[in-house]
């Protein structure tokens, strides 16, 4: 099995600030946007980018909630592992707001299908965007493409990508793996 | 752990620890699932859920119902009283013939001790017993636990009265079995008629002092006088139980100490408990029926995924 660095930490803050900005240009204050990271690893880079806004361009308040889509997946019952649900926290009305899910790699499409589904339980809103750090074109079993793109990468289904963040795994590292 | 380590929930003796903290996770996520605008997830759209009660029950297969509803399960209600079995139908042949029309899960309340048990042997389904004579009712245990974390932040090391009808009581022998798994301390509280001989074996106190056993504990669960069990006299009148049994609000603001009261319901109020000891901040009774929900739809989550395509 081996592996190779895709991204490094440089590389990443580069991209984060790039997707921060192209958020703000369509986005402006964001007083009708809200950004939501889907679990497990989303999260994270919503994080980064909630603190990029914050900090660094002086937006005074962002709601930013996590989505677990556990309980709307396509695979319940289809695969070896058991599926693990984890939290969500969308404190926030998202009716009439423009959402923007944010996720880590974006593969098949069928997380967001999933998170489609599962946005509706919290009311309908006026529009919703995708951004993925991470997009493995050539990859998609579903018409679904992001409007924020970090980095696009043509991986084969024998590798994997890795994202790794300084607070969950000690560093920012993006690696491709070949299993 | 993410998987139960049985593909029945027959009965809270049959689970480890590991699974009730399970149950318990998945419940929390469940319970932020009701209480969102839309209250329904699609995870079990091609799974069938018959509900097969042998014996009347209200709260507890309306719970069932919408937990199954609320994952979007298809559902099939059956009652005892409206059906073949008066025609002399056995058990099994019953439950195969439900299962015949393609149905993945039973959940089956029954009057008599083990037959769950009984069922999971002979029918290809995942059984899940709601209440079996006096033997166990698992999923009350489960949703009483659940209540008590949500109450007091954890189960273990509190001490947890049982206070009513132990003997005829499966409420009670849950209880029991998922308390001391879990490492809480209790006792049993009600008439020395009312409870079982040898109910020390399980590893609880026996007390027939109730002021006694309200100042030892955290929680009280009172049960109710299940006077349709009652086939003989077990106290002199019911007036007399709640002299000595019965917990009124006076009795409660006596303590030194404030503590939850539970009950799982249907209330005989005036009997068990007064309304204004029900309806007090001190119980927690509402608590347990909306807890009821989220704790059975994470049982069916978690015994469904178990069930391969």
């Amino acid at each position: 099995m081996g592996q190779k660095v895709l991204l490094s930490s440089k590389e990443i803050n580069i991209i984060l600030h790039r997707l921060a900005c192209q958020l703000l240009e369509n986005h402006q204050d964001f007083k009708n946007t809200v950004l939501i990271g889907l679990q497990p690893r989303g999260i994270f880079v919503a994080q980064r980018l909630y603190k990029i806004l914050q900090e660094e361009y002086g937006v005074k308040h962002i709601d930013v909630g996590v989505l677990d889509i556990t309980f709307y997946r396509d695979d319940f019952r289809r695969g070896d592992k058991p599926l693990e649900a984890t939290k969500t926290k969308i404190d926030f009305l998202i009716e009439d707001k423009n959402v923007v899910l944010i996720d880590d790699v974006l593969y098949t499409g069928r997380s967001i299908n999933a998170a489609l589904t599962a946005l509706q339980s919290f009311g309908r809103p006026s529009e919703v965007e995708l951004l993925a750090l991470i997009d493995r074109r050539f990859s998609r079993h579903l018409p679904i493409q992001p409007n924020y793109r970090g980095r696009q990468v043509d991986a084969i289904d024998g590798e994997k990508v890795k994202v790794m963040w300084k607070e969950n795994e000690g560093e920012d590292v993006i690696y491709l793996i070949n299993r | 752990m993410s998987e139960l380590s049985v593909h029945h929930l027959l009965g809270i003796k049959y689970l480890k620890e590991s699974d009730i903290q399970l149950i318990f996770e998945t419940a929390d996520h469940f319970k932020e699932v009701i209480n969102r605008s839309i209250k329904k997830v699609p995870s079990l759209r091609d799974i069938t859920i018959a509900n097969v009660f042998f014996e009347n029950s209200t709260r507890t297969r309306l719970s069932f119902e919408l937990a199954e509803k609320r994952l979007s399960a298809d559902v099939i209600n059956f009652s005892a009283s409206q059906s073949s079995v008066k025609k002399g139908e056995t058990l099994i042949d019953t439950v195969n013939n439900i299962l015949s029309m393609k149905v993945d899960m039973v959940v089956m309340r029954h009057p008599n001790p083990g037959a769950g048990i009984f069922l999971s042997k002979h029918v290809k389904a995942s059984i899940i017993n709601a209440g079996d004579g006096a033997h166990e009712h698992p999923t009350q245990a489960l949703l009483d636990s659940y209540s008590i974390r949500e109450r007091l932040g954890d189960v273990a090391g509190k001490n947890i009265v049982i206070v009513g009808d132990i003997l005829h009581s499966r409420v009670a022998l849950s209880n029991i079995f998922a308390l001391k798994l879990q490492g809480a301390h209790v006792k049993v509280c009600g008439p020395k008629t009312l409870l079982p001989k040898h109910i020390e074996s399980l590893g609880v106190g026996v007390e027939t002092n109730l002021r006694k056993a309200l100042e030892w504990c955290d929680v009280a669960n009172m049960l109710r006088i299940q006077n349709e069990r009652l086939d003989i006299s077990y106290f002199p009148t019911t007036r007399e139980y709640t002299q000595q049994f019965g917990v009124n609000k006076k009795l409660l603001d006596s303590l030194d100490k404030e503590i939850v009261i539970m009950h799982p319901g249907p209330i005989n109020r005036g009997v068990e408990i007064t309304s204004d000891v029900a309806d007090s901040k001190q119980s927690i009774i509402l608590n347990q029926v909306e807890n009821g929900v989220a704790i059975r739809m994470a049982v069916i989550y978690l015994l469904a995924s178990k069930i391969k395509q």
